[in-house]
């Protein structure tokens, strides 16, 4: 019993939590973005998958990590961008074009896979990036063990989820992404440009999802592995959505999520009598209580899910 | 000078001519009506003007110059403002940021939050709009709510503004308050557009009118050259008995009686507080009361479509709180819905089936788990007669009749079931001058042969000409009931914004 209350309340738990929350707080992030405009973004699970993918890919051919990060903001833009285009102008179902972009990404992966390396199973090693050790952090005694060596992307990961709160809530263009999801006839009678806010929060939240799956390829492990999102980007929705549409909030609950996964593994390695599989639902078990239990009480953007078209003939 | 001509414009949505080649000319500085009923293209012609609505053809222009106004952001720079009769609100956000977005103050990047709030309070006390900055729209009554739309345009620097049906909503002190910030807003040379189907409001506040019918412009005239009786006859096309008459009542047995009735809706918080009355044989009772006070709750609560926590609801004699929807139905309640699209018929229905809803499993409509066409159709046929449905047939979809037809099969299919007790909320809301004057008449003989009617309405004339008695409802209780002719108009308004009787001098 002592075992499992260390393993679940130990600082090593913690800090693989850090660790493991990178990938699902930016695609929770994007959720936001995407839904604050209005946009039911079941892509994250694809766009996380492709940001994986394209990193791995920047990575082997230029043996620069960085390069393959790129690669990834870029690759998550695109789909980003193509989900948009489905979804704004072809006002195409949200949650069926999001489906489909899932479905796409999981197969077009896995293909090129095939075709680049060989393998349906994994890529080669790649250059992954380096942790790197942040001089104050590292000198104070517990911090240093969650935060004094991480890789970059974690830094930037809390860097981008303090500026996405206040880029919602403090400026502009916010306002007009918040006003769009809200009521886009009023930010039309406004004036806001409300596609070009829609476009901008799509592309914006595929642009992060990229972030977190190269994260997951080239911070946390250094290659490709099929499929290897494995639903972060389903949980990332549900982040989003307890966190209640807010950067700051969609973090917490992410943090949750990868927390109990974090509880999980742990748990695992301690040889309970318990199937490894029951072990490992823990997250997603969570994901789905918080869900069934937070919707009561979330309150999605008004206009989420719908299509406007000005000019009166939608 | 003209601040606004309109040369020859024409829209159609779908093949229906919602504008067929309107002029229309406002002076700088004049309030100027747009009357016509509902549907005679006045929202559409305005939304053109706004830039939501792309025109067919014909040519807008501002101030002597021709313009093309594509999106309502070209409509904003040239000095229009538009207040739609559905507010264009984001309920979640703050006063002031409804008001500044997409014009938002700065502070660096950010929004200058205390600027905003200052330029919001500036205009407000300028114009005597009473707002606060920081309150969010969800928690502002209605009338605060327009004010905010009001802001929104003056804001923009809005030279032109125009209110649509502005006081559809509103209580007739509101309305006047309102009426009292346009003619200040004229007095600093704005020019303003009001679209009305209201000729009180028309020979109030208006300047010159020009009058709409069936998308076509009737004319231009006016005010102080004018009567109601002419704007009437020009709006509907014929002559119009702007009154209905009402046969003296003697006492009567009650027939349905409400008991201590207390809900609470979570959704809008909003509780019903031990609503009771009574209503006779042969009485109209009306409920007066700004939307949203409880109307719906209690049109819900009294046929089952909601649960109550207390009282007792009795319909001749006998106890139906326990019975649900289609019992009450069968004991003799029929209901009009307040929402006619939603509750009370099925559009892509036919006349036929809409009109057997809520029978049509009982004979002779069904037999044996199927439907008898022929007699579905014999008795469509009979009610489409009876109520005088103008409709292609009794195939025709419910969504192609226009507002005023859909609420005669409503009160077809209602009323042919002979029922004791009528619960009629805004049973002509949205409908023609002609199809009012036709369910005022019908309520009225209803009335006459016995029927208890409960009248749920947001028009006080409405109210005043068909009850025998009112009460006000309020934030969910009965501030007051008593015999129509007691109440005056001014009485009710206040009675109706929450104060009492002992605030009217």
């Amino acid at each position: 019993m002592n075992e499992i209350l260390e393993s679940i309340f130990s600082i090593n738990t913690l800090a693989a939590a850090i660790r493991m929350v990178t990938p699902i707080a930016l695609a929770a992030m994007g959720g936001a973005f995407s839904e604050r405009s209005g946009i039911i973004n079941i892509g994250l699970e694809g766009m996380i998958l492709t940001g994986a993918f394209a990193g791995v890919l920047g990575s082997y051919y230029t043996a620069s990590p960085w390069f393959g990060v790129l690669l990834a903001l870029l690759a998550g833009g695109i789909l980003g961008a193509i989900f948009a285009l489905f979804t704004i102008k072809f006002k195409a179902d949200h949650v069926v074009a999001g489906v489909g972009l899932n479905i796409l990404a999981l197969g077009a992966t896995t293909w090129l896979m095939q075709v680049i390396w060989g393998s349906r199973g994994s890529s080669p090693n790649v250059n992954g990036l380096e942790e790197i050790s942040i001089p104050i952090l590292r000198d104070i005694p517990v911090i240093d063990k969650l935060l004094g060596t991480q890789s970059p992307l974690v830094y930037l990961m809390f860097i981008l989820v303090i500026s996405g709160w206040f880029l919602l809530f403090k400026t502009p263009l916010g306002l007009r992404i918040r006003m769009t999801g809200e009521h886009p006839e009023a930010a039309d009678t406004l004036g806001i440009n409300i596609k070009g806010v829609q476009y901008f929060s799509v592309i914006l939240s595929g642009v992060l999802s990229g972030l977190g799956g190269a994260y997951l390829s080239l911070g946390h492990l250094n290659w490709f592995s099929m499929n290897m999102s494995a639903g972060r980007g389903y949980m990332a929705l549900a982040a989003n959505i307890f966190g209640q549409w807010n950067p700051l909030g969609g973090f917490a609950a992410s943090f949750l999520f990868s927390y109990t996964d974090a509880v999980q593994m742990r748990l695992q390695g301690l040889n309970l009598n318990i199937a490894n599989e029951l072990i490992q639902m823990l997250p997603y078990l969570l994901t789905i209580i918080v869900l069934a239990g937070a919707v009561v009480r979330s309150r999605p953007p008004e206009a989420l899910g719908k299509h406007y078209e000005p000019g009166g003939e939608g | 000078m003209n601040a606004v001509e309109l040369k020859d414009i024409s829209k159609a949505f779908g093949g229906i001519l919602a504008n067929d080649g309107i002029d229309l000319t406002v002076k700088e500085g004049e309030i100027h009506c747009i009357l016509g009923e509902n549907g005679a293209g006045k929202t559409t012609l305005m939304k053109i003007l706004f830039g939501l609505y792309s025109k067919d053809s014909g040519r807008i222009l501002i101030k002597g110059q021709e313009v093309e106004i594509k999106e309502p952001r070209q409509a904003i720079n040239l000095g229009i403002g538009m207040i739609h009769q559905h507010f264009m609100l984001v309920n979640r956000l703050t006063v002031a940021e409804n008001i500044i977005a997409g014009d938002e103050p700065l502070k660096g990047i950010f929004i200058d939050q205390e600027r905003a709030n200052s330029e919001v309070e500036k205009l407000s006390q300028r114009y005597n709009l009473k707002v606060n900055p920081a309150a969010r729209i969800e928690n502002i009554s209605v009338g605060e709510q327009q004010r905010v739309e009001i802001l929104k345009a003056l804001y923009r620097n809005a030279e032109i503004l125009i209110l649509d049906e502005p006081t559809a909503v509103l209580t007739p002190q509101e309305t006047e308050e309102l009426f009292q910030v346009m003619r200040k807003l004229k007095r600093n040379g704005k020019t303003i557009i009001f679209i009305t189907h209201k000729l009180k409001e028309t020979m109030t506040i208006s300047d010159r009118v020009t009058i709409l019918r069936d998308g076509r412009k009737v004319g231009t005239v006016t005010t102080s050259e004018t009567s109601p009786e002419e704007l009437a006859r020009m709006m509907v096309g014929r002559e119009v008995v702007l009154r209905v008459d009402k046969k003296a009542r003697k006492l009567d047995r009650p027939i349905f009686e409400v008991r201590g009735l207390s809900l609470h809706n979570k959704k809008s918080n909003l509780y019903l507080k031990d609503i009771s009355f009574t209503i006779e044989k042969g009485e109209i009772l009306g409920v007066a009361g700004v939307e949203g006070n409880g109307q719906l709750e209690l049109e819900e609560a009294l046929t089952a479509l909601r649960k109550i926590e207390q009282g007792q609801i009795i319909l001749k004699g006998r106890d139906i709180t326990g019975l649900r929807t289609r019992e009450r139905r069968d004991f003799g309640l029929a209901h009009i819905p307040s929402d006619r699209l939603k509750r009370g018929l099925i559009e892509e229905f036919n006349l036929e089936r809409n009109l057997i809803l809520g029978s049509e499993w009982q004979e002779p409509f069904a037999r044996r788990g199927f439907l008898v066409k022929r007699a579905i159709q014999a008795y469509a046929k009979r009610i489409i007669k009876e109520f005088d449905i103008r409709t292609s047939g009794s195939q025709a979809k419910a969504a192609d009749l226009s507002g005023g037809n859909q609420q005669k099969v409503i009160l077809g299919r209602e009323l042919m079931r002979d029922p004791d007790l009528i619960i009629a909320s805004q049973p002509t809301r949205g409908v023609d001058v002609g199809a009012i004057e036709y369910i005022h008449n019908l309520l009225l003989e209803m009335r006459d042969r016995g029927k208890g009617i409960l009248l749920i309405s947001a028009e006080l004339d409405e109210l005043r000409s068909l009850s025998d008695r009112i009460m006000v409802i309020y934030e969910g209780t009965i501030v007051a009931e008593g015999k129509t002719e007691d109440f005056t108009e001014e009485e009710l308004g206040l009675l109706m914004a929450g104060q009492g009787l002992e605030g009217v001098g």
